[in-house]
C-alpha cells in the first residue's frame, strides 16, 4: 500500500496520520451521539472551532511545502486561502436562492443592493457545486502557476520573492475590497444557508466538515510526503540548500519551484474552501499580509521542513490565539505573538517537532555509536 | 447651489439700464407693488434697480425680508429699515406716524429668486470693492446678456483696477455669447478670455450659440485649444507636484530600509514602527510643550527632529544587538523576528497611548496654501519635499565624505573582505541599523504633519517602502530615490484614470512585473558579492 510506503521509517508521520483518521471520526461522533449532558459531548461550536484549526494545518502544511523544503518563503499564502475561501463563498452564496434579504432569484443580495441587474460573468456556473470545487483548485493553483512561472523563472530568489508574494496578496486585498469588484466589497461573502443542500448551521453538516478538514488535512499530508520522499523532493532539498549547484548539475530549478508552489497553492485553496462554510464569512481581510505572516510563524513554531510540524504549530498557535483573545488577556497576545517569532526564530529554529526529532535521532545516534563503535555514525535526517 | 439661483433670477431682469437716473421707474415700481400681484411685484423689482435710487438696495432687502409694506388707506410703500424705523419708500425719509392699516408685500420663490438677482446687480455699484468684485464674478460666472449694459456702466465707474479687470471679463463673456454683437467686438471678447486663461473660460468659449459666424467660431476654436494646453501643462505639472511630494515621503520612509538591506542584507519588518515611534515622538513633545511652554510650539518641531533621530536610532541599535545579530546570515529568519517586534513595538505603543489616533499639531509657519499659476501648494508638503532633500543629501554626504560612510560602502560590496581589512563589521551592522531606524523616525517626524498619528502608522507605509527598495535596487541611495520618486509620480498619474484604489493595484502589478526583467532593482550591485 502507498500509505504505508510513504509512512515508512517516519513514526512522526504515522501517528500523525492515525492521530488524524482517528479525529475524523471520533471527534465527529461524540458531537452527535452524545447527549449533551455528557462529559464526552463536543457542542457544534467547539466543532466549528477545531474544524478551522485542522483548515490553519492544512494551510501551514501547504506553506511548509515550499518553504520547508523548496526555501522559498511565500508571505503571500493567505492569498490562496482567500481564493480557494471565495470560490467556495461564491458557490454559498449563488445556494441562498431566495432566502435573501431582497429574495432576488439569482443575484446575491450586495448585488441587489449595489443595483445590479444581471450576474457578472465570473459568477456564472458557481450555483453548481462540481464546478465551484474545481474552481477552488483551479483559481488558486492557476494564480500560483502564473505567478511562479514569471517569478521563479527570472530568478527572483530569496528576500525579494517574499516581498512581492507580499504585494501581491496586498494588492488583491485592495481589489477585493472594491465593490467594483463584484465579490462584496468591505463586508465580503456571508449568511450562507446550504451546502450540497444541507443547511451549513445544522449539527450534522458542521460534523461532516469537520470530518472533511480532517481528511483534507490528511490528504495532504500524504501529497505532501508523497512529494519530499520522492526525488523530486530531493531536488527541492537541494534547490532550498544550494540553488546555484543545483542548476549547475542541470536541473531546471525554475521548474521545481514553480510545480511545488502550484501544488501548495492548491492544497491552500482547499483549506480555504473548507474554511469558509465553518466561519461562515469570507472578506477582503483574509488577504491581509498580516494574515500571511502568521501563517509563517505557525509552521515555524510547529518545525519547519517536517510536514507533521507545522500542522501542529498551526492548531497550537491558533488555540492560543483562542485562549488569549477570548478573554482578559486579549491586550497581551500580539506580545506574546510578536515574542513568538523572535523566540522561535533564535532558539527554536527547527520547531517543536524538529527539536524533538533532533532529540530523539541524537540519542539513537549515541546508542548506535555504542553498539558499532567502529562503524559510520548515521546521519540525523535532515 | 446658490449660484444656480443666481443665474436663473438674473434673467429675469431685462433691458434695465441702470446707467441713468429715472424717478420714473421708482414710481411705477411703487405703483406696481401696491398691487400686491407676484407677477408686478418681480417687474417693480426690475424697476427699482434701473431706477439706480440711492435706497433702492435697501428697498429690495426690505422686501426679501418682508420688511415692506402697503398701506391700505393711500396705498403707499413703507418699509421698515433694520433699526426698526418705518421709512417712505418714495423719499427714504422717517415717516414718524405710520399708517395703522399695513399689509406686508408677499413674496413667494420666484419674487425671491428676483431678490437674490437684484442684490446681485445692485452690488456692482456697492461702496464696499469686495462686495463689488464678488457681485462682478457672479455676473462673469452667470453671463447673463441682460446685465451687459449693467456691466458697461459700472466699468466706467470703476476705479478698482481688480475689480474693473472682472467686469472687463464678466462683459466679454457676455458680448462672446452675445449672438447680435458686431464680430470684430467678439473676437476681441475672445481674446481677452484667451489672455485671461481660466478654467471657466473653457465653458463661455466651449458653448456659443448655434448662428455664430464662421471667423468668430474659428477664433474661439482657437483661444480654446490654447487654454486646454495650458490647463493640460498644468495638470500635468499638478500631477508631478503631487507625485513629487508623494514620492518625498516615500523616500523618507524608505531609505533607511535601503541602507539597512544594503549593508546587512536584511529587510527589517519594524522599520514601519521606527516610523511610527517617530511619529509619536513629535506627539509627545509637542503635548510637553503645551503643558509647559506653549510658547514655544512654533519650534516644537525643532526639538521633535533630533529627539526622534536619538529615539528610533537607539531602538534600532537595540534590536540589532539584541535579535539581528543572533540571525546573522539568515535574511528569512531576521525578517520574521523583525516582524515579531514591529508587532511587539505596535501593542506597545498602543497599550501605552491607546488605539485612536492622536492629536499632532502644525506649527503655524507650516500651514496654509499659497499659489503658484494653476497650483495650489501646501505648505507642510512643500516643507517635507525640503525636509526629505535634506536628509537625502546628508547622507549622500554621510556614505560619500565620511569614515564611517567609506565602512558602511565597504561591507555593503564585500563583507568579508571589508573585515579582512579591519573593518569591525560588528559595529557597522550595530551603527548602520542604528542609522537606518534613525532615519525612519525623522520620516516619522515628518509624517506626523500630514497623516495620522495612530499605533497602524508605520504599517500603512511599510509595504510601499518595501517596493521602493525593491524596485530602486539596494546599495546605492540614487536607487532609492529614482524608485521612490517614480512610485510617488507613477501613483499620482494613474489616480486620475484608474481611480486611488486600482491605480495602485496597477502599480503593484507593473513592480511585479518589473521585479521579473530586473530581480534585483533598477541600480542593483554587480560582481561578485551580488550571489552571496
Amino acid at each position: 500500500m502507498i500509505m504505508r510506503a510513504l509512512l515508512s521509517g517516519d513514526a512522526y508521520a504515522k501517528w500523525f496520520v492515525g492521530i488524524l483518521l482517528a479525529t475524523a471520526v471520533l471527534v465527529p461522533a461524540l458531537s452527535l451521539l452524545t447527549p449533551p449532558t455528557s462529559p464526552f459531548h463536543i457542542p457544534a461550536s467547539t466543532l466549528s472551532l477545531y474544524g478551522k484549526y485542522l483548515c490553519y494545518a492544512l494551510l501551514a502544511l501547504s506553506l511548509d511545502l515550499v518553504w520547508g523544503y523548496c526555501g522559498i518563503l511565500s508571505l503571500g499564502h493567505g492569498a490562496f486561502f482567500a481564493l480557494g475561501g471565495y470560490a467556495m463563498g461564491m458557490y454559498l452564496m449563488r445556494q441562498i436562492g431566495t432566502r435573501g434579504v431582497y429574495a432576488h432569484p439569482v443575484l446575491p443580495d450586495f448585488m441587489v443592493f449595489l443595483n445590479w441587474s444581471e450576474l457578472p460573468w465570473f459568477w456564472y456556473g458557481f450555483d453548481r457545486a462540481w464546478f465551484a470545487f474545481l474552481m477552488v483548485l483551479l483559481v488558486p493553483g492557476v494564480l500560483a502557476f502564473v505567478f511562479g512561472w514569471f517569478a521563479f523563472r527570472s530568478r527572483v530568489t530569496g528576500v525579494y520573492l517574499s516581498i512581492i508574494t507580499q504585494a501581491m496578496t496586498y494588492a488583491l486585498m485592495l481589489a477585493f475590497f472594491r465593490n467594483e469588484m463584484g465579490f462584496g466589497g468591505n463586508n465580503g461573502l456571508t449568511d450562507f444557508k446550504d451546502i450540497l443542500g444541507f443547511p451549513v448551521q445544522a449539527e450534522g453538516t458542521r460534523a461532516a466538515l469537520f470530518s472533511a478538514s480532517a481528511l483534507a488535512l490528511l490528504l495532504g499530508f500524504l501529497v505532501a510526503k508523497g512529494i519530499v520522499a520522492s526525488r523530486l523532493g530531493k531536488v527541492l532539498v537541494s534547490i532550498r540548500d544550494a540553488e546555484s549547484r543545483t542548476r549547475f548539475l542541470g536541473y531546471r530549478v525554475e521548474n521545481y519551484k514553480t510545480f511545488v508552489f502550484t501544488v501548495s497553492a492548491v492544497m491552500a485553496g482547499v483549506a480555504g474552501a473548507l474554511y469558509v462554510p465553518q466561519v461562515g464569512i469570507i472578506n477582503p481581510s483574509e488577504f491581509a499580509p498580516a494574515n500571511s505572516i502568521e501563517v509563517v510563524i505557525w509552521t515555524a513554531v510547529g518545525g519547519r521542513g517536517t510536514l507533521v510540524g507545522a500542522a501542529v504549530g498551526a492548531v497550537l498557535v491558533n488555540y492560543a490565539k483562542t485562549i488569549f483573545t477570548t478573554g482578559t488577556l486579549a491586550p497581551y497576545w500580539l506580545f506574546v505573538l510578536g515574542g513568538l517569532f523572535i523566540f522561535v526564530t533564535i532558539f527554536l529554529p527547527r520547531g517543536i517537532v524538529g527539536t524533538l526529532q533532533d532529540f530523539f535521532a541524537r540519542r539513537r545516534a549515541v546508542s548506535n555509536a555504542a553498539v558499532q563503535a567502529n562503524g559510520p555514525v548515521p546521519q540525523p535526517a535532515e | 447651489m446658490a449660484l444656480v439661483v443666481m443665474v436663473l433670477a438674473l434673467t429675469s431682469i431685462r433691458g434695465t439700464n441702470i446707467a441713468y437716473a429715472d424717478e420714473g421707474d421708482l414710481e411705477t415700481a411703487l405703483r406696481l407693488l401696491a398691487t400686491k400681484n407676484f407677477n408686478d411685484t418681480i417687474t417693480a423689482i426690475d424697476h427699482i434697480v434701473s431706477s439706480g435710487a440711492p435706497h433702492a438696495i435697501e428697498i429690495i432687502d426690505a422686501l426679501g425680508d418682508r420688511r415692506l409694506f402697503v398701506s391700505e388707506t393711500d396705498k403707499s410703500i413703507l418699509y421698515r429699515d433694520v433699526a426698526g424705523t418705518f421709512r417712505d419708500a418714495r423719499t427714504s425719509e422717517v415717516v414718524a406716524n405710520p399708517p395703522a392699516e399695513l399689509a406686508a408685500i408677499r413674496i413667494n420663490n420666484r419674487v425671491r429668486s428676483a431678490v437674490a438677482a437684484a442684490r446681485g446687480a445692485l452690488s456692482l455699484f456697492d461702496l464696499d470693492s469686495q462686495r463689488r468684485s464678488e457681485a462682478a464674478r457672479a455676473v462673469f460666472a452667470a453671463r447673463d446678456p441682460a446685465l451687459l449694459s449693467a456691466v458697461e456702466s459700472a466699468l466706467e465707474r470703476e476705479k478698482e483696477p481688480d475689480v474693473a479687470e472682472i467686469l472687463k471679463l464678466a462683459r466679454a463673456a457676455i458680448i462672446v455669447a452675445k449672438s447680435d454683437a458686431p464680430d470684430n467686438e467678439r473676437i476681441e471678447a475672445i481674446e481677452i478670455l484667451r489672455a485671461y486663461r481660466g478654467r471657466d473660460a473653457l465653458a463661455i468659449l466651449g458653448s456659443l450659440p448655434s448662428d455664430t459666424s464662421e471667423p468668430i467660431r474659428h477664433a474661439a476654436a482657437a483661444a480654446l485649444s490654447s487654454i486646454e494646453n495650458r490647463l493640460a501643462l498644468w495638470r500635468a505639472l499638478e500631477n508631478t507636484w503631487y507625485g513629487v511630494s508623494l514620492g518625498s515621503v516615500l523616500l523618507l520612509a524608505a531609505i533607511g530600509l535601503a541602507i539597512t538591506f544594503g549593508v546587512m542584507g536584511v529587510i527589517n519588518m519594524a522599520h514601519g514602527e521606527m516610523v511610527m515611534l517617530g511619529a509619536y515622538t513629535t506627539y509627545v513633545v509637542q503635548e510637553i510643550i503645551r503643558t509647559s511652554a506653549p510658547g514655544l510650539f512654533d519650534y516644537s518641531l525643532a526639538f521633535a527632529i533630533p529627539l526622534a533621530f536619538l529615539v528610533a536610532g537607539s531602538v534600532g541599535i537595540g534590536i540589532e544587538r539584541g535579535v539581528i545579530r543572533l540571525l546573522y546570515g539568515r535574511p528569512l529568519e531576521t525578517l520574521l523576528a523583525t516582524w515579531g517586534i514591529s508587532l511587539i513595538l505596535q501593542q506597545a505603543v498602543r497599550t501605552i497611548f491607546g488605539p485612536t489616533n492622536r492629536e499632532v499639531g502644525t506649527p503655524s509657519f507650516m500651514t496654509g496654501t499659497f499659489q503658484v499659476g494653476e497650483l495650489a501648494i501646501t505648505w507642510n508638503r512643500l516643507y517635507i519635499v525640503v525636509f526629505a532633500t535634506i536628509i537625502f543629501i546628508c547622507l549622500l554626504l554621510l556614505l560619500r565624505f565620511t569614515t564611517f560612510g567609506l565602512q558602511i560602502r565597504a561591507v555593503t560590496q564585500n563583507r568579508r573582505m571589508a573585515g579582512s581589512m579591519g573593518i569591525p563589521t560588528n559595529q557597522i551592522d550595530a551603527l548602520t541599523f542604528g542609522l537606518g531606524s534613525g532615519v525612519a523616525g525623522l520620516a516619522g517626524v515628518a509624517l506626523s504633519q500630514i497623516d495620522n498619528v495612530s499605533p497602524n502608522l508605520g504599517q500603512s507605509y511599510i509595504i510601499d517602502s518595501f517596493l521602493v527598495v525593491v524596485f530602486g535596487g539596494v546599495g546605492n541611495l540614487w536607487g532609492t530615490l529614482v524608485g521612490a520618486l517614480s512610485l510617488g509620480v507613477a501613483n499620482k498619474f494613474l489616480e486620475p484614470y484608474a481611480g486611488a484604489v486600482l491605480g495602485k493595484i496597477l502599480l503593484l502589478v507593473l513592480i511585479i512585473l518589473f521585479i521579473q526583467k530586473r530581480p534585483r532593482g533598477l541600480f542593483a550591485l554587480k560582481g561578485r558579492a551580488v550571489e552571496a
